[in-house]
């Protein structure tokens, strides 16, 4: 359903200001979403005056410079620091991507974080991922098959085979993609999303899995494949710089040509 | 375990109020737009065709309306919508034929739409008024 405005309930007020340290001269705001489970109050934005001369390029690092100096309650999620695990992805300055890959510098004006759009806010800028996760189970991203593996243990594929794969594989599963998407936003319920048709395409172009057809007969319905209007968001934000959009043509492309 | 009684009154994080929409994605919810303008309008259209067909003091009257700023505005605004859908729907068969979907394809085509629609959109106006 589309629905332009926040329920009243999401509607962010105005939060609290923390000031920079006496004697900060190289001084970036940041404005970052909070949400208290344990209040009844709305979701604020709060302001934080970081010191940038003792701070890490990236918005991850100013993230957890105010975590560590300024302010213990806020909550995110981080783990390598490095764009390979997907944890800290993101709302930043109007985009979708990850706060360790963003640098502060790319920002204009002030640093704006909010979590992941149109997404169920557990705290801060930790959104819950139950639903997407639910969403990517039920492609059964697993290599299926009927035959018995050969005798000599594995299924090989040739370097071509192999090759199909790339763009598809790289995936982190971090969601931003979906997440930028206004067809998500607004049937996300049973739209399956960019990241979940990547996921989906990975295993339909897998020389090894016998599952093809069963595959492209689950995707082929009016919401969970195509209410992919090639927006393109997807593709623009992935900070991987794959390409959903592609992907879910492809499969588009697949079941076009199977109907013959 | 995830706790299924809690969610229901969790906020909804931020999206339209906050999302920059990158120009390919503006363009995509003016095709929508244009789609609906155009169906709009095409009653207004075929009015004017019936009209003819109710003689020529029906048609007059028609065209009186018509040809009024007013009239010539929302035929400009008709004429825009519809090289701007043509030019946007064109792009979208490249896309059915899985083309075109690299970030900078997409930049270009964002650009030839909107050059596309003005060109298209003078010319049927020069031709119409000269």
């Amino acid at each position: 359903m589309v629905e332009l405005s926040l329920p009243k309930n999401s509607k962010p007020t105005k939060g609290k200001a923390h000031p920079a340290p006496a004697g900060a001269k190289n001084i970036k705001r940041f404005q970052v979403y909070r949400y208290d489970p344990d209040s009844d109050a709305n979701p604020r934005i709060d302001t934080y005056d970081v010191d940038m001369d003792t701070c890490g390029p990236m918005v991850l690092d100013g993230l957890l410079k105010i975590k560590d100096e300024m302010d213990a309650t806020l909550a995110l999620r981080r783990s390598c620091r490095e764009g390979i695990c997907g944890s800290c992805a993101m709302n930043i300055d109007g985009g979708n991507t990850l706060a360790c890959l963003k640098s502060i510098e790319d920002c204009k004006g002030d640093v704006k974080v909010y979590p992941l759009p149109h997404m169920p806010v557990v705290k801060d800028l930790v959104p819950d991922l139950t639903h997407v996760y639910a969403q990517l189970a039920s492609i059964e991203p697993w290599l299926k098959t009927d035959t018995l593996p050969p005798a000599s243990g594995e299924r090989l594929q040739s370097p071509e085979e192999r090759a199909k794969l790339d763009g598809l594989w790289e995936c982190i599963l971090c969601f931003c993609c979906s997440t930028s998407c206004p067809s998500y936003w607004w049937n996300g319920d049973r739209y399956l999303g960019p990241a979940i048709l990547l996921q989906a395409a990975r295993w339909i172009n897998d020389s090894r899995d016998e599952a093809t057809g069963e595959r492209l007969d689950q995707l082929e319905d009016p919401f969970k494949l195509y209410r992919c209007h090639t927006i393109m968001n997807c593709t623009q934000t992935c900070p991987k710089g794959l390409n959903p959009a592609k992907a879910i043509a492809d499969i588009k492309t697949k079941l076009v040509e199977r109907a013959g | 375990m995830v706790n299924a009684a809690k969610p229901t009154s969790r906020p909804l994080s931020p999206h339209l109020q906050v999302y920059r929409l990158p120009l390919a994605a503006v363009l995509s919810i003016t095709h929508r737009i244009t789609g609906m303008g155009l169906s709009l309008g095409l009653l207004l259209l075929t009015w004017w065709l019936t009209s003819a067909a109710y003689g020529p003091d029906t048609y007059d009257m028609a065209l009186g309306y018509i040809a009024s700023p007013l009239g010539m505005l929302v035929l400009l605004g008709f004429s825009v919508a519809l090289f701007f859908h043509l030019c946007n729907g064109i792009r979208h068969l490249f896309w059915d034929a899985g083309r075109n979907f690299e970030i900078s394809q997409t930049k270009r085509g964002n650009i030839y739409v909107i050059i596309g629609t003005i060109v298209l959109t003078a010319a049927a106006w020069l031709l119409a008024l000269a």
